[in-house]
């Protein structure tokens, strides 16, 4: 294959997927900013300034490196690169089941980091993070499944250029989702494994040993992670490849992240057995209902072989 | 580039106060004070925070705990003792389990006096803390952040 | 000499052999080479009938008669021994087994057409190579293992001869049963290795091993009636006895019903799907090496071949449904259920219960794309969970315990095992590598056959799935500051098992394409003709499964060339304070030091394991009772 060829082929891919890694961060980082700015307005507060999460990042790396053992640092590298990789697969338009499948690899290194740290504090943290995995995961493939009988494709690229919107064909997922969001943006009520800026939860759970340049690096991956989170909501909006259609699921998903703020605003912080009971009957329930509905509708031969 | 000021983030460790200190430490936070408008935080965790507030007298049962909270903090770092008892051991000073004020054990950066100190005080002392963190942070050699020179303070741990 | 009359035949001679050496140089002399020549010839077998779609053999008539005299010996042993041992129930089984069997093959009324006895597809040949060489690396790892087991347990009697004998005789079965065509050959084969189950299971005799041995036996026993049942019910209907006639008949439209839910029914028994899992978790008793050949090689892979054999019959069947129902409870319940050990032995268990119901059900929807990802989540398992089983072995013996919360921080204590063990865990579920690889089409699978049950039930055990993997996992990679020395109780022959399984473990994340194009699709064209799927995965998503594992090996290579000289300054974990000097204590309220103890969650109040076991098996059974009655009404009108 030629050059130009290639390119024409792979071409679009490649450019979205590289923007998307030189800007994720920023737009990550300005999210971040954005919701601490919110969070304080709903608190009466008046908050810090927008580029504060920028501060924050800079500061950490100003930081001398103290650490607990090195193998915990390697392991944060590898969440960061595999969590950036994830994202990438996400924009160059991949497969949605290996994005899921590439986001549990990173999320594993992270949890295998705070293990490493052998500390009681990031072992429950990291217990609590692979509980609440356990709890979303179901509710995530149920979306890419959801997508695949609505689409007719798992592939991203596919799924842009549908006929109509996913969201018409699964809305019950598509709240399901938002749901499980919660656990995905750290957010209250299901924020047991760590918590954002200003609240505390079992010291700082999973990221409690990580301190300086490590510990910004762990924010730089959320700031990826948060990015490509939004994009996913956003994919329930798009089809047909139309302009206005990824500015309609981005303002939708921009509607998400806020009423995210707003709950995490007005929940307390729930036990882990309500997160995953209620994570689970919320997968199970919409799960079940939309794709028995799709079944049907589509002419399968319904719950049953 | 100075970013340390910007975002300093604390840990609050309360000695053996009355809580007078305490309740105003956290008035900070509340919407009257806003500190996090200076995005400061109040992290509870030594290994994240820049600035170590202290509260209270240090007694007997604590001295290692607030050396060891100290130790795992990373440079650069500040200390501010807050209160009458942080600085001196106030009206404790005299009891038999009484060290005495936060510089018994710790290299106190600045004392912020009051019984209890006013928020705005405490503000303030922080805010000086912020100078002479910056002024730390030059001090350090400019590859210390890289960990060529062991922290004197770490014990043991992991290898 | 042909290598298929070899596999059967040769493995005999060093169960004889063996069955007399009581020198342990000996033995280990004849076992590697034989261990080593079974694993040849299965290879010779794969390469000599690759080419040819399917052969047939033809043999003297007195190998029936023969077989069926030596059934009759085995079955009145066993009923022997049950009545010795006051089980009177595996005696009622046995004699039921026996006098239908005997009764079919004898009474001048049943006229059955001479059936082509052996027959080799893609599906069995590459049955053929899990068990050779899986099979063999098991038999040359127990060398090592038996020798320290018998260190480690002066008070048990040294029944090695019998151990090794039996081995291998368990693997002549598993490749009669994979080469049969002939369901009465395949009954045969399959009862001794029941049998063979039982001895290996009770190797101890202490009365907890009797009693689940005698557990093992009575349950497959059930599955063989059930064998028996639908040899009976197929020769008085169809005339034949053939496995191929069956499954012809099936696609051409007759009603194969009854044979199919009787045959499914025993599959089912054998790989220990709900409610019959507790013989296999039974088999725990026994020592590591036979826990390894049940769960990956051998006995219950024997299950779920019969299932995917019958995989185009069962497409779309209500005996399929039944199938696919057991199956998925399966799975969600093995996974949840491994949650809540600690027991590496158990959760590997569980995790083989769960695996197997996920190919049952692979088995149960019955298209192309199912039977792909069964097929290789088939291979997979094996390879992956035989390397599991070996490597707890080998720990449980250095460390004196096989309780995961006793593996923390093996990486610092032993990096070549913790390495190894790492492999095997990522091995099972984990992208990119082979398990992840087979779940994932087995979605896709389940998807396209518009059945939205089996997929609900795919992704909660999936996720179940995920965590008792990493917690495990996280264990193993606590790094801790002061350790106390290892004693390394790995003998070359366990090394050698080990270190050829990982490798395979990790080469066959690269080599799926092949097996797939190779092994996989050839057999579904076979089986499916032209209506057989391709590749599942798309080419695109290999490009990039193939990234991922380059990324796996090399991003840690070079950080490790990066950070290794690198000099941090290392502090002690936060302990809220309360540090002693390191990490191992912290100071207590009567400022005593006290040792700091991390454990993993099980979640016992949360999932009520015991409860979730008895109420899934009523489930599992309710569902086997309702197709049986569609059946049975089938049969009455």
């Amino acid at each position: 294959m030629n050059v130009n060829a290639f390119l024409a082929a792979y071409g679009v891919r490649i450019l979205s997927a590289a923007l998307y890694v030189l800007l994720a961060p920023l737009f990550g980082g300005l999210l971040a900013g954005v919701d601490r700015r919110i969070t304080a307005r709903m608190q009466g507060r008046k908050g810090p300034p927008l580029l504060q999460p920028f501060y924050d990042v800079a500061k950490l790396f100003e930081k001398r490196r103290v650490s607990v053992n090195k193998l915990q640092n390697f392991f944060v590298v590898l969440f960061l690169v595999f969590l950036v990789f994830t994202g990438a697969l996400f924009f160059a338009g991949g497969d949605l089941l290996l994005f899921i499948f590439a986001f549990t690899l990173a999320a594993l290194f992270f949890i295998s980091a705070a293990y490493a740290a052998n500390s009681p504090y990031s072992a429950i943290g990291a217990e609590r993070e692979l509980l609440q995995m356990m709890a979303y995961e179901p509710m995530v493939l149920l979306t890419a499944v959801g997508f695949y009988m609505a689409t007719g494709s798992f592939q991203v690229g596919d799924i842009l250029f549908a006929k109509g919107p996913a969201v018409a064909s699964i809305p019950a997922l598509f709240l399901g989702f938002c749901y499980v969001l919660t656990f995905k943006f750290r957010k209250s009520p299901f924020d047991l494994s760590t918590s954002h800026h200003g609240h505390q939860e079992i010291v700082k759970g999973i990221t409690t040993e990580f301190s300086g340049s490590s510990l910004a690096l762990i924010e730089i991956a959320h700031w990826y992670e948060a990015t490509f989170l939004i994009a996913f909501v956003a994919l329930f909006f798009v089809w047909g490849g139309n302009p206005w259609s990824v500015l309609l699921g981005l303002g939708v998903a921009l509607v998400v992240y806020f009423l995210e703020i707003l709950i995490d605003n007005t929940f307390a912080r729930v036990k882990w057995q309500l997160a995953i009971q209620s994570a689970w009957i919320v997968a199970g329930t919409t799960g079940f209902l939309n794709l028995l509905v799709l079944t049907l509708v589509q002419g399968g031969a319904g719950w049953l072989s | 580039m100075a970013f340390l000021k910007r975002s300093p983030w604390m840990i609050h460790y309360d000695g053996s106060s009355c809580n007078g200190c305490d309740i105003e430490v956290l008035a900070c936070l509340t919407p009257v004070y806003d500190v996090e408008r200076f995005g400061i935080v109040n992290t509870g965790n030594p290994k994240h925070a820049d600035i170590f507030l202290l509260t209270g007298a240090v007694n007997e049962q604590n001295r290692e705990v607030v050396r060891n909270i100290y130790d795992q903090m990373p440079e650069p770092k500040v200390v501010v003792a807050v209160g009458i008892c942080a600085t001196s051991g106030g009206i404790f000073r005299e009891c038999y389990n009484i060290l005495g004020g936060a510089d018994k054990v710790l290299p106190v950066d600045v004392y912020v006096p009051g019984c209890a100190a006013r928020p705005e005080s405490i503000i303030d002392g922080v805010v000086k803390a912020l100078a002479v963190l910056e002024e730390k942070r030059r001090a350090l050699p400019p590859r210390a952040r890289r960990g060529r020179r062991a922290e004197a303070s770490a014990q043991g741990g992991n290898a | 000499m042909d290598p298929v009359y070899f596999l059967l035949l040769f493995p005999l001679l060093p169960a004889l052999v063996l069955l007399a050496v009581r020198n342990d140089r000996v033995r280990t002399a004849v076992v590697w080479a034989s261990a080593l020549i079974v694993a040849g010839a299965s290879v010779w077998m794969a390469g000599r009938y690759y080419t040819s779609e399917y052969s047939l053999f033809d043999t003297h008539a007195w190998v029936g008669t023969a077989m069926s005299a030596l059934k009759t010996l085995f079955a009145i042993a066993v009923a022997i021994y049950a009545i010795r041992r006051r089980r009177f129930w595996i005696v009622l089984i046995v004699a039921a087994q026996e006098a239908l069997s005997l009764w079919f093959e004898f009474s001048p009324a049943v006229r059955v057409e001479e059936p082509l006895n052996l027959f080799a597809d893609k599906l069995a040949i590459a049955m053929v190579l899990i068990v050779g060489v899986v099979g063999g690396l098991i038999a040359i790892y127990s060398l090592g293992y038996m020798r320290t087991y018998h260190r480690h347990h002066p008070e048990l009697k040294d029944r090695r001869p019998l151990f090794y004998s039996v081995v291998f005789v368990f693997l002549s079965a598993m490749f009669g049963i994979v080469l049969s065509n002939n369901l009465q050959w395949m009954y045969f084969f399959w009862e001794v290795t029941t049998l063979c189950s039982f001895l290996l299971i009770g190797y101890t005799r202490t009365e907890e091993a009797k009693r689940n041995a005698e557990r093992a036996l009575g349950f497959n026993l059930l599955g063989g009636l059930a064998f028996v049942g639908a040899i009976v019910y197929e020769g008085l209907t169809m005339g034949t006895v053939d496995l191929r006639k069956l499954l012809v008949y099936g696609a051409s439209g007759y009603d194969v019903l009854v044979p199919v839910l009787l045959l499914s029914f025993a599959g089912m028994v054998k790989s220990a799907q709900l409610p019959f899992s507790s013989w296999l978790l039974g088999a725990m008793v026994a020592p590591t090496p036979t826990s390894a050949l049940l769960h990956s090689s051998t006995m219950v892979k024997a299950g779920v071949f019969l299932l995917l054999k019958l995989a185009p019959v069962l497409a779309g069947h209500a005996s399929g449904t039944m199938v696919v129902l057991v199956g998925g409870i399966t799975f969600l319940v093995g996974s949840i259920v491994a949650i809540t050990h600690s027991d590496a032995k158990n959760v590997l268990a569980y995790s083989t219960v769960a695996n197997l119901g996920l190919i049952v059900a692979c088995a149960g929807v019955g298209t192309s794309e199912a039977v792909w990802a069964g097929f290789l989540l088939t291979i997979f398992h094996a390879v992956a969970k035989s390397l599991m089983f070996l490597s707890v072995g080998t720990i449980e013996h250095s460390l004196g315990s096989r309780d995961i919360e006793d593996m923390h921080g093996l990486l610092v204590k032993w990096p070549a095992m913790a390495i190894t063990i790492a492999i095997g865990i990522a091995g099972m579920f984990l992208a990119p590598f082979g398990m992840l690889i087979s779940k994932w089409a087995a979605m896709k699978a389940f998807i396209d056959s518009r059945n939205v049950v089996i997929v609900l039930l795919l992704v909660f055990g999936s996720s179940a799935t995920l965590f008792f993997w990493v917690k495990w996992l996280g264990k193993i990679v606590a790094v801790l500051s002061h350790i106390e020395p290892v004693h390394k109780e790995a003998s070359l022959d366990e090394g050698t098992a080990l270190a050829v399984l990982a490798g395979a473990t990790s080469l066959m994340c690269v080599l799926f394409p092949v097996v797939s194009s190779y092994l996989i699709e050839p057999y579904l064209f076979g089986v499916f003709g032209p209506a057989a799927t391709g590749a599942i995965i798309a080419q695109s998503n290999i490009t990039v499964m193939t990234m991922m594992l380059g990324m796996v090996v090399v991003i840690p290579a070079a950080l490790y060339l990066f950070m290794h000289g690198r000099k941090e300054t290392i502090v002690p974990t936060y302990l809220a304070g309360a540090n002693t000097r390191d990490d191992r204590y912290f100071v207590d309220a009567h400022q005593e030091p006290r040792r700091v103890f991390l454990s993993n969650w099980y979640m016992t109040g949360f999932f009520q394991p015991e409860r979730l076991l008895r109420w899934s098996g009523v489930a599992s059974i309710l569902t086997m009772l309702t197709v049986a009655a569609i059946a049975v009404g089938g049969l009455l009108r």
